[in-house]
This record gives structure tokens, sequence and C-alpha cells, in this order.
């Protein structure tokens, strides 16, 4: 016990020592849920808009008037013809069309529903949801007043069409997504960093002729990266709620669990790492592009992983962050009960059980 | 009991074979020192020795304790001080000796008398990173490291390399007085006039041992008389002594040429010969063999026997 006491001790010194990484540690997360955060969030204003309104009528007109009051929306263009729709945003000028359907105002009056199209630009699905969600304000806005004028149930159905990505992400997807990034990198990275380092500067090759336990060699390189990682979900946490405003609907409990469960996944992944590497280049290249860019490019944190095919989603069931995501959202976002998101806490209770296995048998007791 | 013990010990890595078929025994207490260059197979036999790695065949013992089946007991018993300089650059002279002191389930104070000669003379600088100490510093700390928990048997891989030459010394005699507290210790090295100061030294060449035996019996069984050969133009007379048709062997040797002579050679007609070709201030006159003398026959008839 007072060797791995020491051990800890050591690797605590080592870490502290190291000024510029440390300082890389704890305030990267930082950063990233700052940056990540804010470019979501940021209010968009002055949106361009264009206008295709083959009616032109009085009802269109006070809409049409609505949306160029709105602090939200410019409205650049009337469009004459439909086929220009597409132009427009192949020519990059228009964020949003908003289309009505002919004869908007007699629908109105006499079948009491009339019918508005929301075109966005789905290449962006943050920013296409955000406008259209901002325009279904202002027309839902319209209805009521229009509710009040002739005491009659109108209804203006809002049919919003995303053009080249239909399923858009929530935007508070970047929470969970940095926290898993982190996380990754924190202890995959480090942790396989570290003990390559030591093959690397020849002192594994003293502490093995030593009567340290190898479990003892991987748990003491592991508690210190596991403490960092904590410090680091909480942080990032602790900013989401407070200075971003993301909600954490769902049970802190299984937060804490869930996110415990997934450090100790990265953690044995980077200890696997350490296991076949035996360079620190190799570690980090290992851990860079073998879990950063999958973790960025299949876990959904930028693409959807929805509009993937089918090949890609499969591979994507094999990247743990996919999982801690998945319920991450449900706990801060949806808020709903443990019975919701057993099956990904399962799978990555198994992943690291599993990870953890092969890194512990495939530590070696001896120089390679 | 023999510390160490060997018997048929074999390991290549691909092609290059590190170890042949090498057998050898340390007996307890003893100094042992084995001496070759760079390339002999003298890192993988410490590794093999201090259970870092598998032999392709063959046994070894140390201490009586297995180095396959039972590595764990070896590792309890052994000091091990690799080549290259391998305790923490980024930790403090005190905090690499206390971090090795509690591994080893010991603690400094436990058994400081052993490495009291030799960490006091780091001891003002035990606040400073291990990674900032020179050379012969990093060796003694390295040394205090391996030390710390009383081994049985010590294994020092080329501890004085890359030392300075007033250290090596110094380091030697370190060495001298661990063996009077009983401590086995097998050292490598490259130097050979380390190899005088050894009970037994083991010059090792290709993975092999040419031969065993003391310094003293080493070089009292050089099978000739050696002559140490001098001129104004040292850089030209190897080349002249090569040519001269009775020299058998010539090396370079510090300030002379170590030239054996055979058949119907002799010192005076050597020197005559010599100040023929133009040279001036010739001497040839006998000295007694060093080590590394030995080391140079040996290695030059096992080379003849390829």
């Amino acid at each position: 016990m007072k060797q791995f006491q020491s051990f800890v001790i050591k690797e605590f010194r080592q870490i502290f020592r190291d000024r510029r990484t440390m300082l890389i540690l704890l305030v990267m997360p930082v950063v990233q849920v700052l940056l990540l955060g804010y470019a979501i969030k940021t209010e968009i204003r002055d949106a361009r808009l264009a206008v295709f309104d083959p009616s032109k009528d009085a009802e269109t007109r006070r809409i049409k008037e609505r949306f160029a009051a709105s602090e939200y929306f410019i409205l650049t263009e009337e469009l004459t013809r439909p086929e220009q729709i597409n132009d427009v945003f192949k020519g990059g000028d228009i964020d949003l069309v908003l289309v009505f359907g002919e004869d908007f105002a007699s629908h109105l009056q006499h079948d009491g529903e009339a019918a508005v199209q929301l075109i966005a630009d789905g290449t962006d699905p943050n920013q296409a949801a955000m406008l259209t969600g901002y325009a279904s304000g202002i027309l839902a806005d319209c209805q009521a007043a229009l509710l009040e004028n002739y005491n009659a149930p109108f209804q203006i159905r809002a049919n919003v069409r995303m053009l080249y990505n239909p399923q858009s992400e929530s935007a508070y997807n970047f929470v969970p997504g940095v926290v898993g990034l982190v996380l990754m990198l924190i202890c995959a990275m480090m942790t396989s960093v570290a003990i390559v380092r030591e093959k690397e500067t020849g002192t594994m090759e003293v502490l093995l002729a030593s009567p340290m336990k190898p479990m003892h060699i991987m748990l003491s390189k592991m508690l210190p990266y596991f403490t960092l990682s904590v410090v680091n979900v909480v942080t990032v946490l602790l900013l989401a709620v407070f200075v971003m405003g993301v909600p954490i609907r769902g049970s802190l409990f299984w937060l804490a669990v869930s996110s415990v469960v997934f450090i100790f996944v990265a953690l044995a992944l980077g200890l696997l790492i350490s296991t076949l590497v035996s360079r620190q280049m190799s570690a980090l290249l290992v851990s860079g592009i073998g879990l950063m860019m999958p973790t960025i490019v299949f876990s959904g944190l930028i693409f959807p992983l929805e509009s993937m095919p089918e090949g890609l989603r499969w591979i994507s069931d094999f990247v743990p962050a996919r999982w801690y995501i998945a319920i991450m959202r449900k706990i801060m976002i949806e808020g709903v009960g443990v019975a919701y998101f057993f099956k990904e806490l399962g799978v990555i209770v198994l992943m690291a059980v599993v990870l953890m296995a092969a890194a512990w048998k495939n530590f070696k007791v001896r120089l390679v | 009991m023999a510390a160490v013990s060997a018997t048929h010990l074999s390991k290549s890595y691909g092609k290059v074979q590190a170890l042949q078929d090498l057998s050898f025994t340390v007996e307890a207490g003893e100094l042992y020192g084995i001496i070759g260059p760079d390339g002999a197979g003298k890192t993988t036999l410490f590794r093999i020795l201090t259970s870092l790695l598998l032999a392709d065949s063959g046994t070894a013992e140390v201490a009586g304790h297995d180095v396959v089946k039972d590595y764990r007991a070896v590792r309890n018993v052994i000091g091990y001080m690799p080549g290259k300089f391998s305790l923490y650059q980024d930790l403090t002279v005190e905090e690499n000796l206390h971090f090795f002191a509690t591994v080893f389930n010991t603690t400094i104070e436990e058994n400081y008398h052993l490495i009291a000669d030799i960490y006091k003379q780091i001891e003002p600088f035990r606040k400073r990173l291990a990674g900032k100490l020179s050379g012969g510093m990093k060796q003694k700390l390295a040394l205090s490291c391996a030390l710390i928990h009383k081994p049985e048997v010590l294994f020092l891989d080329e501890p004085t390399t890359g030392v300075d030459p007033v250290s090596r010394k110094e380091f030697w005699n370190m060495l001298l007085k661990l063996k009077r507290q009983g401590i086995t210790i097998v050292v490598s090295t490259p130097y050979m006039d380390e190899a005088t100061l050894c009970d037994r030294v083991a010059l090792m060449q290709h993975g092999k041992f040419l031969g065993v035996d003391t310094p003293k019996h080493l070089m009292e069984q050089y099978p000739e008389t050696l002559w140490a050969v001098r001129s104004d133009g040292m850089h030209r007379l190897l080349g002249d002594l090569k040519a001269y048709p009775h020299v058998r062997s010539s090396f370079s040797f510090g300030a002379a040429y170590h030239v054996t002579l055979g058949g119907e050679g002799n010192p005076e007609e050597l020197k005559a010969y010599l100040e023929t070709r133009g040279h001036t201030g010739v001497e040839v006159y006998a000295i007694p063999p060093s080590v590394e003398d030995c080391f140079m026959l040996l290695s030059k008839n096992t080379g003849d026997e390829r």
C-alpha cells in the first residue's frame, strides 16, 4: 500500500511539475466549452430573408411586415419564381426563405387554415434550426393577432423544410460532446503518454526489475488522471449550467455514475494503447488519430449519426463517446430516468470491463 | 552457493545472435566484471539475469531463484542499474531516492549506511532535479537508488560510461566498499582498465565469453612478450609496423603501439628497421600486458577461427 501511495504521489508531482501540460489540461476544456458553446448559442441577428409570395394579399403583407420588423430578419429579396429558391441558396445570399401558399388570405378565411413553408439551409443544422425556430415564433405571433381580429380558429400551418439535412440536431449537443472529447483526450492520451514515457526514458526498466506489481503500476498511473478528469467534468458542467444556461434536468447521481464509467473506459483505452506502443510519439498519434477522430466524427457531436450510411453507423457503435453522449443528452436535456439509458450505460460498463481486462492482460511484465 | 548461475543462455534478435550458449557462475560476494565492446551482448545478458528478458534457450538463477519462473522473487533481491540513466529527470534527487526506497518496501533511513558514502556527495544537491545533475552525480544517484533496498545481487550495466575519469575512480572505490559489505556485484564496462579491480573478469565478444579468470591470472597467461613501440612520427608508424614481416599484431594504445613479434623478429631488428624507414626517436621496450591486451589477443584468436 505504501508503494502504491508513493507511486501516486510521484505521478502527481510529475504532472504538477509539467506546468504547460497542466495548464492545457485544466484550461482546454473551459476554452472548448466556451468556444463551442458561444459559437452555437450566439443569437443570430439580421439573418437574410427571401420571400416567395404568389398570393400577395393583405395577410401575407402583414406577415412580411412582421418579419421585416423583427430584429432577427432582414427582408432582402422578393422572389418571383419558385426556381429562384435554389439559386439564392446556392449563391449563399439568403439564410431563410419564406414561401406562402397560393391564395393565402382566402384559404385562411374560408378554410380556416393556410400554409407557409420555411426553407433553410440544412448544411448548418444548428443555424437552420434556430432560424426556423425564430420564424415559427413570428408566425405564431401573427396567428395570435389574427385570432383576436377575426375571432375565429384560424391556423397558419408552418411547414418547416430543411434543405440538404432533414434532421437537424439539438444545439445542446456540445456540452455532452465536449465532456466526451475532453475525457478521451485527458484520460486516454495523457495516461498512454505517461506510461510510454517511462518506457522511453528507461525508468520502466527499473520499475519492472522492482517488486512493484503491474496492477499497482497501472492503477497509480490511472488515479491522477482520474482525479483530473473529475475536476474537468465538474468544471465543464458548472460552466454549462451557470454560463451557457444548459439545463441538467435529470439525476445528478446518474450523471456522475455515467461519467465515472466513461472515465474508466477512456483510462483503460489509454492503458491499452500504452501496452501496444513504445514511443511517446506513437502513443500521441494512436490516441490522437485513433481516438480523437472517431470521437469527433462518430459521436454525433458534429455530424449527425442519423444521416450516416449504415456501415459508418455500425462503426460508431464501437465509439465509447457516442454512448456516453447519448446518456448525457438523456440526463441533461431530456431529464429521463435511468430506465431510458439503461442500454447505453450497460454498453459503456461492458466496454470499461473489456478494455480494462485487455489492458491488464496485455501489460508486459518484461521488456519486449 | 553461487549468487548468479547461467547455463547455456542463448538469445537472438532476428539474425543477430546476441548471446551464444553462454554459461557461467558468479560466487556470492564476488565482484564480477564483464568486459566487452559495444554490441558484445552485455546489456542483453543483464536483462535476462534481471528477469526483464526471456532467453531463447538456457536457464539462469539469481540468488537461487529461477529468473523466469520465480521472477517476482528475483526482483525482490536484486538491484539493477541500467546502462541508460533511468531515474525520473523531473523529480529531485531526494524524491527519486525516496520513491525507489518505498517501491522496494524500505525507507531511506533503514539502509542509509549502505549509500551514505555515495549519497553524501550528492546530498548538497538533494533539492535539485535529477535531470540537471552532471553525469557523475547522475550515476551516483542511480547507484544510490539501486542500493537503497540492500540487494543481495547488484547488476550494474556500464555504470561508468560517459562519466569523467575522476568520478569513475570514485565510483569503483564505492563498488569495492559495497563488496566488503557482502553484496555480490556483476558489473559490465567497456573500459579495460576497470577490469583489474574485479575479482574475476569475463571477456565478452559476439555474445560469447572469450575467457573468464582473475585479472592477474589473465595477464600472467599472456603467452608472448609485449613490446611498446614509439617514434616521433606516430601516424606513419602503424603502417610501417604492419609492413615489417615479423610483427604479429599491433594495436594503438594511448601514446604507444603494443606490438607482439613472431618468428625471427626481435626488438633490436625492429628498431633498426624502423630507423631505415626514416623514423627518429624510436623506442621499443617490453611492457607487462594489460587486460585490454589479453582481450585483443583473445578476440584476434577467435577472429582467426572464423
